[in-house]
């Protein structure tokens, strides 16, 4: 039950021998000990262990590894330059006191960069929603969401307050 | 987690001789949010797990424009529905169901297909498909067979199909023009939470955009499966609607419901909210219908 897979990994080429019922989580940190991606619930409740897999977050502990063969997969040791300059969503969380004890960054900067990569003009609602499957038991999520506008802001301008508002109906 | 062999058969047929080679020992696997948890857990131990991923069929969402028939491959996400323009503009109900269900990176893995066979009395997905009379066809090692996506449901956890058997697709037929449609998942918090109460509505009006003509009321969570309140339904019909006629149709809907207590929410609280929220789906249906006017 071994099969031979390869994928790209932050830009590199990758071919990995794995099992079948192994998790691209457990793949990730437990074989190739790249341990920023995080096991929070294991479940797909929490999002800490949040991975970009063809442009979508996705919860790497509910997702086979074999189903990541030929896929172009971000994680995010891949998010720095390798000059050690931190990717804008990561500068914007320090900045913006958008991490406490930092196990959730992870999970949340990969949604994060999943949303601004496709909708880099997001508005608050748009964040929210995209953010809603990562939970952070520290922040409260008000500066979370404040890192994500500002590192948008940083990204693609400024938007109006009206587009940036957007309706609020919790 | 339990050791397992993946297969990933590429069309319906290899995927039902696989499980005829392996049976009780096989499960199909749609996106696997599911699945996956349950394997892990130890509540499911296949040796051999059959992803549906790679079935081109299955994944397929289109409207044939000739017909007006919409029709939704079993292994379509919850995120590719709720992307989709035409599924925003044309059948808002369904978006409405998909986009709160899970969180996004649950949506972008799981189908619209798994949802339904998973049963559970919660699915958001069925309510919308129900309200739209959708068909759901299955393949299986005796051939194909159809059946409406409300009589897929026997228990909670518990479908028709029998063993070896798939849900293929979904179809919707085509709507009639004058039709509203919008649901409401009822709970605690918008994310990651199963709901107290689902509440889907559709109303379809006359030419005069007063007469009602058709109503559809599906509820989920007020029974042990997804139920559609026949008695609210046949009141809507000929009247003309208004606010105070919602209202009424909402206290027959709760009337009819089969709500209980549970951890989540008692019985009285959820009858009074299927109250409010079929009053609150239908004038959103009245709203959409005078837009398009």
């Amino acid at each position: 039950m071994t099969t031979q897979i390869s994928f790209l990994l932050n830009g590199d080429e990758i071919s990995h021998e794995i099992k079948d019922h192994w998790t691209l989580l457990h793949l990730l940190r437990e074989e190739m000990g790249l341990i920023g991606t995080k096991e929070g619930c294991g479940n797909g409740e929490c999002g800490a262990c949040t991975v970009i897999v063809d442009g979508l977050a996705i919860n790497s502990c509910l997702y086979l590894a074999i189903e990541a063969h030929g896929k172009h997969l971000e994680t995010i040791e891949g998010l720095a330059a390798t000059d050690g300059t931190l990717h804008p969503i990561q500068q914007s969380f320090v900045d913006e006191g958008g991490i406490q004890c930092g196990f959730c960054s992870p999970g949340m900067i990969m949604s994060s960069k999943a949303l601004l990569d496709e909708n880099p003009k997001a508005n608050h609602e748009e964040i929210k929603h995209a953010l809603a499957g990562n939970i952070c038991r520290c922040t409260g999520y008000v500066q979370i969401l404040e890192s994500v506008e500002v590192a948008r802001d940083q990204i693609s301008g400024p938007i109006s307050i009206q587009e940036g508002r957007g309706e609020c109906n919790e | 987690m339990k050791a397992f062999k993946y297969l990933s058969p590429e069309s319906v047929e290899a995927a039902i001789s696989f499980y005829g080679e392996h049976s009780e020992t096989a499960k199909y696997m749609a996106g696997g949010t599911d699945i996956i948890v349950k394997v892990k857990e130890g509540w499911m131990e296949p040796d051999y797990l059959i992803s549906l991923k790679k079935i081109p069929e299955m994944n397929n969402l289109y409207k044939n424009e000739a017909t007006g028939e919409l029709s939704i491959g079993a292994l379509t996400t919850h995120s590719t529905l709720e992307k989709s323009l035409m599924i925003q503009k044309d059948y808002p109900i369904i978006f409405d169901a998909v986009s709160n269900i899970g969180s996004l990176q649950v949506r972008n893995v799981g189908t619209i297909g798994g949802n339904l066979i998973n049963a559970v009395p919660s699915a958001d997905g069925a309510i919308p498909l129900i309200a739209l009379d959708g068909v759901a066809l299955l393949h299986g090692p005796d051939g194909e067979r159809s059946c409406k996506v409300l009589d897929l449901f026997v228990a909670p956890y518990q479908t028709i199909l029998k063993p070896g058997e798939i849900l293929k697709k979904i179809t919707i037929p085509p709507q009639p023009p004058h039709t509203g449609s919008g649901y409401t998942k009822f709970g605690r918090r918008a994310a990651m939470e199963l709901p107290l109460i689902g509440i889907g509505v559709l109303l379809t009006l006359n030419s005069d955009y007063k007469t009602c003509i058709k109503a559809r009321i599906c509820l989920g969570v007020a029974a042990p499966t997804p139920m559609r309140a026949y008695d609210a339904e046949d009141f809507l019909l000929g009247k003309q609607i208004t606010e105070e006629i919602l209202n009424e149709a909402g206290n027959l809907a709760a009337a009819e419901s089969k709500v209980r207590d549970s951890i989540r929410g008692k019985a009285w609280h959820r009858r009074e909210m299927i109250q409010v929220y079929v009053r609150r789906m239908g004038l959103k249906c009245l709203e959409q219908i005078k837009e398009g006017r």
